[in-house]
């Protein structure tokens, strides 16, 4: 039980439908910006997007490629670890489950790795079923690079220290590997509505 | 990237308010006595809960302006006009009240005495929070390396810890350069305007002396600050950043 603060009033769920904002979060209608170091700048004829690791053969788009991937318009909340919540983002991209359909794999995990040295790690099914997509624009345009562009993952019903920013491929691997922040403390699974922030949560 | 900061459980703590300090207009520093504080490192960062008498809680995260050697543990609150949590902080709180945290959290946007290379600090506003607590340690700590650091403050009245930062220029290993963007006075040998690539160059190591780099502020100083130290050669990987918004904290 935690104690009262004294003269605390609070302001409240005004920012939208509690039932949306998952405990310990507030929303807004910024767009806060969290990256552990400076934002990369990959000119699109320079990115690639690759899936290997553990499987058959790996493969490979260039910018124009994954253009040419059927893709997905997708509006959904994003829960940050450090509180924020916004509801109703909207971002086109490639659902995860249609570049993983191009590789034969047994592996059970991956690894997003990004340009800057950013890495997160996922559950294999955390990532199908439309649960995850490489995002390459936001709101109708571009995504920002201090918002990840040119591409970036989408795993909105994790916190979005899981959507890594940059993304320029996923490896797959038979065991789970920490990440980047799960490395430094932070769960290895984070769930927003279980409030996985940290290591023992 | 190795290097579990935390293990186990980070638990909520009650600590106790024993003072609170006005730095500025804006930014009030509480000094927390924590009797369950497992000790912290330069950098980091604690969770604060707040709960109203029908259960309603918000939490936000702030830095700890405090040295790991410092007794209790001090956090630096900047008040967003509007905010839910941090004028709450800065104007209700008083010694005597309790407050729940966590912490400590982060280990990444972290600075320890036993780093090799010299130090190049760069804060906007309150983003020279978790940066104090750097100096502090490095202060206390020895032998020092050089340290620099570059702080951009609307005026002289906005700079946080600012008698505690004339104090510590009297280190020889100690460079402390100040930008005032806003207004400065008639005699101001700082630098007038924002920290641009200029500026940064004239303050910052080559990048082949390997300076450690630690930039915390606001977004957009964030962005432009790191922006133009990678454009002049510094690597990307000696860079180490912490950005934050008005996001109704």
């Amino acid at each position: 039980m935690s104690p009262i603060s004294r003269g605390f009033l609070g302001r409240r769920r005004s920012g939208g439908d509690p039932s949306r904002v998952p405990p310990g979060q507030h929303v807004t209608h910024g767009f806060p910006v969290l990256s552990a170091g400076p934002t990369p700048h990959t000119p699109l004829p320079d990115w690639s997007f690759t899936i290997d690791g553990a499987v058959e053969k790996p493969v490979s788009w260039r910018w124009e490629e994954f253009l040419a991937v059927a893709a997905e318009e997708i509006t959904v909340d994003i829960h940050c670890v450090t509180k924020w919540t916004k509801l109703d983002t909207s971002w086109r991209g490639v659902s995860v489950e249609t570049l993983l359909k191009t590789v034969e794999t047994e592996a059970e995990y991956l690894t997003a790795w990004c340009d800057g040295g950013y890495t997160t790690n996922l559950a294999l099914e955390d990532v199908v079923d439309g649960k995850a997509w490489v995002a390459y624009e936001y709101d109708g345009g571009p995504i920002h690079p201090e918002h990840g562009g040119p591409a970036r993952l989408l795993v909105p019903h994790l916190y979005f220290w899981k959507s890594a920013k940059w993304v320029r491929g996923l490896r797959l691997t038979p065991t789970d590997e920490p990440g980047f922040w799960e490395n430094y403390g932070y769960h290895n699974h984070g769930d927003p509505w279980l409030e996985q922030r940290y290591q023992g949560d | 990237m190795a290097g579990a900061a935390l293990s186990g459980r980070l638990r909520w703590q009650l600590g106790r308010v024993v003072d609170t300090i006005e730095e500025t207009q804006r930014a009030k520093s509480l000094v927390l006595d924590l009797p369950n504080w497992p000790g912290h490192r330069a950098g980091q960062h604690v969770d604060i809960r707040l709960t109203a008498d029908d259960g309603y809680q918000a939490q936000r995260g702030y830095s700890i302006a405090s040295a790991p050697e410092d007794d209790g543990v001090m956090l630096t609150v900047d008040r967003l006009e509007g905010g839910e949590v941090s004028p709450y902080l800065t104007d209700v709180l008083e010694p005597g009240d309790e407050l729940e945290l966590r912490g400590p959290i982060g280990g990444y946007f972290v600075w320890e005495a036993s780093l090799p290379g010299p130090l190049l600090l760069i804060s906007g506003g309150s983003g020279i929070v978790p940066l104090r607590a750097m100096l502090r340690h490095w202060a206390a700590a020895g032998p020092r390396v050089a340290v620099r650091l570059v702080h951009s403050a609307r005026t002289l009245d906005d700079v946080i810890y600012r008698d505690e930062l004339m104090r510590l220029v009297a280190f020889e290993e100690v460079d402390l350069r100040i930008a005032l963007t806003r207004a400065w006075p008639d005699n101001w040998r700082g630098h007038r305007g924002r920290v641009d690539r200029e500026f940064l160059e004239s303050a910052a190591w080559p990048p082949q002396d390997r300076p450690r780099i630690y930039v915390c502020g606001p977004t957009a100083f964030v962005e432009a600050a790191t922006g133009a130290l990678v454009e002049s050669g510094q690597l990307p990987d000696t860079i180490k950043t912490e950005r934050f918004g008005p996001t109704g904290g």
